[in-house]
């Protein structure tokens, strides 16, 4: 019943400048605000493969908004917007049948885990409190974004919501696995990020040498497992190696 | 072999570059591609190639290359220092910048700093025989993909070439240097404006504002007035546009760039308008902006004009005189521009002042 009050309502239009904008359906993570999202990008699909849209570049889609990206020399917004306008609740909207992926998560050492004892300080749980909720939290990943393969994934237990850190760090390293508001992630690359750091994995979210280098996708489920550094070891050197089952992690949906 | 680009040394940041990788934010993937999209275009309109070609960014000293190939033209695009010998020992000859070269096999090109601003170009008459990945030869590091096996220049790479000699021409030069403009940056203000206050609005539209040491191909982090938020720095994540200004908790502005996320979860005050771009790209640590308001019409029809003028420079090429010989036509340029009467004496080229 939430999703037909939601279908009534008409997004938000924000200006990213003159070569984006973006459609709000909502200021919440919520199935039914994401499954509007996944329909108009779908939507805006289909309209450009039939040779509509022109100007359009490519669309975004977030938890909760689609941003458009346009060229401002083939098209305008005063053009563009209503266009995408009139497919707003056009489309069915998008039921992912996800796979479930066990994460073996390695949660000890101030190299893989520097956030923990602070998380656990501000959450008033000790760390080890800290990792049984994150590893009983029913995960799934919504959407990927920020960077090739990075997936925000929700369903963290609501006793360790957090915001991000005031001052993101300038290098959080490969495989981090993090926590911010109701949300977990998984950093493919060593990159910047404003995440409390709570443990690493073997596994790497993005590889090259891989026939599909994303390794997960919108609507999977994740279990994490813990491991200690010893396994985290062996893990890694089969990862690096290119010699690891990835079968054995993942079941079809 | 076949005709290649030697690098003897590296420069700080050299990486290929093209428009960019576009159609794969949905999987996160970053656009990437040029910091400074008309210094592409114009070196590669000064090489004779289509618009997209990748050429090589160069980052604050460029590398030193030598030339593997019958014989190679290179449009050099901004204010970098270029010396072309032909042979390690003997005496180099200074080349100009803003226009095109024709490079003889074994001559070594050595580039050095770019002067006040961060950015130059090197494109290679049709372009360099690199593989795509995703639709775009632009190098994303993080990922390692794209350009030269997804990273910067190190000495010893050999960067392969489409031609091996270059086709028969004249070489010709930018009739001026490109004007990118100067005054207030200017900004969309959005997506997240309703974030911050009315004092904080005011204090990012009032500045001026500093690049940090903080400055990539990802980001630029700004220092200067604090912008007060109004409700807190954390929002569910949304779309990152080209030029999207976020404010983290403490309340400095970081401007996003060619290689930033495709998401991301701070409130973003305004966007950087299309037109200004280049100049965020080709920013140095220490320069200093103010930023003001414009609507979305106003930035496109800024963005419609400032292609004109990109048209208009490269319609526009003139014939330039090889390096040591004098160039009659800037002289002629120059009496005509300040009237000042130049006596015909023998100079080495140096680029114009700016």
């Amino acid at each position: 019943m939430a999703a037909v009050i939601l279908a009534d309502v008409r997004p938000r239009y924000l200006s990213c400048g003159d070569t984006a904008f973006t459609v709000e359906f909502g200021n919440e993570i919520a199935p039914g605000i994401n499954a509007r999202v996944m329909a108009l990008h779908a939507a805006i699909a289909a309209r450009q493969a039939e040779g509509g849209l022109t100007g359009l570049v490519e669309t975004v889609p977030t938890m909760r908004s689609l941003m458009v990206t346009y060229d401002p020399l083939a098209t305008t917004r005063a053009a563009l917007q209503p266009a995408i306008d009139a497919l707003v609740g056009d489309g069915p909207a998008a039921r992912l049948a996800g796979r479930r992926v066990r994460v073996p998560c390695c949660y000890e050492g101030e190299d893989f885990a520097p956030d923990l004892a602070d998380v656990a300080a501000r959450a008033k749980l000790s760390p080890a409190e800290v990792v049984e909720r994150h590893l009983a939290s029913a995960f799934t990943v919504y959407v990927l974004g920020f960077m090739p393969g990075l997936a925000y994934v929700a369903g963290l237990d609501p006793t360790l919501y957090l915001p991000r850190r005031s001052e993101p760090r300038v290098r959080v390293p490969r495989s981090s696995v993090a926590i911010a508001m109701d949300m977990t992630t998984i950093y493919p690359f060593e990159s910047p990020g404003g995440w409390h750091l709570i443990g690493r994995t073997p596994l790497r979210l993005f590889d090259q040498r891989r026939q599909h280098p994303v390794l997960l996708a919108p609507g999977d489920r994740l279990v994490f497992e813990r491991i200690d550094r010893a396994a985290f070891s062996r893990l890694d050197a089969r990862v690096t190696e290119g010699t690891l089952d990835w079968t054995d992690l993942i079941e079809a949906a | 072999m076949t005709a290649h680009l030697l690098v003897r040394r590296a420069g700080l940041f050299d990486t290929f570059q093209d428009l960019g990788r576009i159609g794969f934010m949905a999987l996160g993937m970053p656009t990437a591609g040029a910091m400074d999209r008309v210094g592409l275009r114009l070196a590669n309109a000064l090489a004779g190639n289509p618009a997209d070609t990748a050429a090589l960014e160069l980052g604050v000293m460029g590398p030193e290359l030598e030339v593997q190939a019958a014989s190679l033209r290179v449009g050099l695009v901004g204010p970098i220092t270029a010396d072309l010998v032909d042979n390690p020992d003997a005496s180099p000859v200074r080349l100009e910048s803003d226009r095109s070269h024709l490079l003889k096999h074994g001559q070594i090109l050595r580039l050095g700093m770019i002067d006040g601003t961060s950015t130059a170009y090197l494109a290679a008459s049709g372009g360099f025989a690199l593989p795509a990945f995703m639709g775009s030869r632009s190098t994303y590091s993080r990922a390692g993909v794209g350009g030269y096996e997804g990273r910067k220049l190190a000495a010893g790479d050999r960067l392969p070439l489409a031609l091996a000699s270059a086709p028969v021409r004249d070489e010709l030069r930018l009739a001026a240097p490109f004007d990118y403009g100067s005054g207030p940056i200017r900004v969309v203000l959005g997506p997240q404006e309703d974030y911050f206050t009315e004092a904080g609005i005011a204090a990012f539209l009032g500045g001026p504002y500093r690049v940090s040491r903080e400055a990539d191909r990802m980001g630029i982090r700004l220092e200067g007035p604090k912008i007060e938020h109004a409700k807190g720095a954390d929002i569910i994540s949304d779309g990152i546009a080209p030029g999207a200004i976020q404010v983290p908790g403490a309340g400095q502005p970081i401007v996003m760039l060619a290689d930033r996320q495709t998401v991301g979860g701070y409130p973003k005050i305004a966007t950087v308008a299309s037109v200004d771009l280049p100049r965020l790209g080709r920013a140095l640590p220490g320069a200093e902006f103010r930023f003001s308001a414009v609507s979305v019409e106003e930035a496109e029809t800024l963005r419609a004009e400032q292609e004109g003028r990109i048209a208009r420079a490269i319609a526009g090429l003139v014939v330039a005189r090889p390096p040591g010989g004098i160039d009659t036509a800037r002289l002629y340029d120059s009496n005509l521009i300040d009237g000042v009467v130049f006596e015909a004496t023998p100079t080495s080229p140096r680029r114009s002042a700016r």
